[in-house]
């Protein structure tokens, strides 16, 4: 019923970019959107949208995929878009009962949407190709520098990954709570708000008391292999550069020269 | 009541990766006051087909009637239908949820839209039925043991008084007494409202003693549909799917392999030890 959410959704297969580091993944989705904010020109989008569709090809993943992450963002996007376009002053092209379409508008509109199109395909693009656990794993690296902070980061990227984790179980979980109570004759597709607010008790009270149960279940079996948080921590699967990572590296910092540098010289 | 089930396939996740045929092309009629094991290993896709029998899933190709009527028609009445075919899911008592168990096996009934004095009436007698003592009744089901709660979530299906029961491994995570207390409850069960049932297992010693005609399933498609002896006959087929045997048709297939000429037909102990004291 409820399968079709691609947010921070794995995609398995076989390619380059599910290959790489989690960390260069990291450090690159978050160059690449601070470079969206750099472009200014067609040109520059050009370029962030080759680089862009270039990394889509590499990562075997259907593009359909990435597409359904825009679903969650459609009113966003369309709001964003009108917004722009009718409220930006400047030379009128077309007027509408009260409102101006403008030039300024319809290049600061359509700006602002293709940005967001880019910057959530572009992340979504980390979690598509990166499993929890190795994102997880490249996050409390990646953040590392805060510890000297006081910062709790092991505690903080073990919470991420057991909830990311549960994320599948929960849902698959929902389905089944949802078609048992349909099976009592439940009905979830009221008209009626108070009726369709109603019928969530059922479903509600029995996925938090699994949760619950779960996480007891959870804190025991990690209490019981002695769990005590991060300090002297060690990996089963310990984080390591390769070189592909390298040249990732290489082909991301070429990028981001390519951005500032098409910046300066238009 | 009769069920039956047409040409049914189901594909999961159609057009993605994850896609996955868990039912492929199964037919067969069940009629009223048959007493059904649906075996198969776990993935072999019991479950899905228990949800298509109820509506619950709809078939990518194919369909389910219900005394004559194709239940996937549009306008058919999908909720009237679940009053009459009741699905108890495995681990039932994760499903409980409401302050008291009362309340809660009033829920199905309830939902049916029937009037509150029956709602009641139904929900008592299925408490009853169950065996639930009466100081139970207006506790939360979040406090009694995981035997009653098994108890109550069944009582919840039972209040509907299905025409067809299905239970999908209802034995599981029971002891021995829970196990054969189950057992009683579906032969009582039939004996008193002539239900026809259709019970999901990978016990095959259960089955053997119980039901009148074993379904198997293997990787999404029916593969035998008989009476248990025909269907333990073919008891190197069934080894070969990965589903056991019942123990006493081990130990004649283990005599027929060390040259004692016992015969297969035997699947209960009583009958087990009439071929052995044959020999002597």
């Amino acid at each position: 019923m409820i399968r079709d959410i691609t947010l921070g959704q794995y995609y398995q297969t076989e390619s380059v970019l599910h290959g790489l580091d989690p960390r260069l993944k990291i450090i690159g989705t978050f160059l690449y959107i601070i470079s969206l904010f750099l472009v200014r020109d067609i040109f520059g989008y050009a370029v962030a949208g080759i680089f862009l569709a270039v990394l889509i090809v590499l990562s075997h993943v259907p593009f359909k995929f990435m597409v359904r992450g825009l679903k969650g963002i459609l009113v966003l996007l369309i709001f964003t878009g009108v917004v722009n376009v009718f409220l930006t002053p400047g030379e009128v092209l077309v007027s509408v009962w009260k409102f101006n379409i403008t030039r300024e508008g319809l290049k600061v509109g359509s700006r602002m949407v293709i940005r967001l199109v880019f910057l959530v395909i572009g992340s979504s693009l980390m979690t598509l190709t990166t499993t929890p656990n190795r994102l997880t794993d490249g996050l409390e690296r990646v953040l590392k520098p805060l510890k000297r902070l006081k910062l709790p980061v092991h505690e903080m990227a073990m919470i991420m990954s057991i909830a990311l984790g549960f994320i599948p179980i929960l849902i698959e979980e929902l389905d089944k709570i949802m078609k048992a109570q349909s099976a009592r004759g439940a009905d979830f597709e009221s008209k009626k708000l108070s009726a369709r607010i109603k019928s969530m008790v059922p479903i509600l009270v029995p996925l938090f008391v699994s949760a619950f149960r779960r996480a007891g279940d959870l804190a025991t079996a990690m209490e019981a292999r002695c769990y005590h948080g991060g300090e002297g921590r060690t990996k089963l699967k310990p984080l390591r550069y390769r070189r592909a990572d390298y040249i990732a590296y290489l082909v991301l910092i070429l990028y981001f020269i390519l951005i500032i540098a098409e910046g300066i010289i238009f | 009541m009769s069920v039956i089930a047409d040409h049914l396939n189901y594909i999961y996740s159609a057009g993605t990766a994850y896609e996955h045929k868990a039912l492929d092309d199964v037919s067969f009629k069940i009629e009223d006051g048959e007493y059904v094991a649906l075996l198969g290993q776990t993935g072999s896709g019991k479950s899905t087909l228990a949800q298509h029998l109820n509506g619950l899933l709809k078939p990518s190709s194919g369909t389910v009637y219900v005394d004559g009527e194709d239940i996937f028609e549009k306008g058919y009445d999908l909720k009237a239908l679940r009053g009459k075919i009741g699905l108890v899911f495995q681990y039932p008592e994760y499903q409980l949820f409401e302050e008291d168990v009362f309340t809660d096996v009033c829920f199905g009934p309830k939902n049916l839209g029937l009037e509150r004095s029956e709602v009641e009436l139904r929900a008592y007698e299925a408490l009853k039925l169950v065996g639930l003592k009466d100081e139970a009744f207006f506790q939360s089901p979040f406090d009694l043991s995981g035997g009653e709660k098994r108890r109550v979530a069944l009582a919840g299906v039972l209040a509907m008084k299905p025409e067809v029961l299905i239970l999908d491994e209802p034995t599981a995570g029971l002891d021995p007494g829970g196990r054969e207390w189950i057992f009683e409850l579906i032969d009582r069960l039939r004996a008193e409202q002539g239900i026809t049932v259709i019970l999901i297992s990978h016990s095959m010693d259960d089955v053997a003693e119980h039901a009148d005609r074993l379904l198997v399933m293997n990787g999404g498609s029916l593969v035998m549909d008989g009476r248990p002896r025909e269907v333990f006959s073919y008891y190197k087929e069934l080894m070969q799917m990965g589903l056991d045997i019942p123990q006493v048709s081990r130990v004649m297939y283990l005599l027929r392999e060390n040259g004692v000429n016992v015969s297969m037909d035997a699947i209960t102990v009583k009958e087990a030890l009439g071929e052995i004291l044959r020999l002597f």
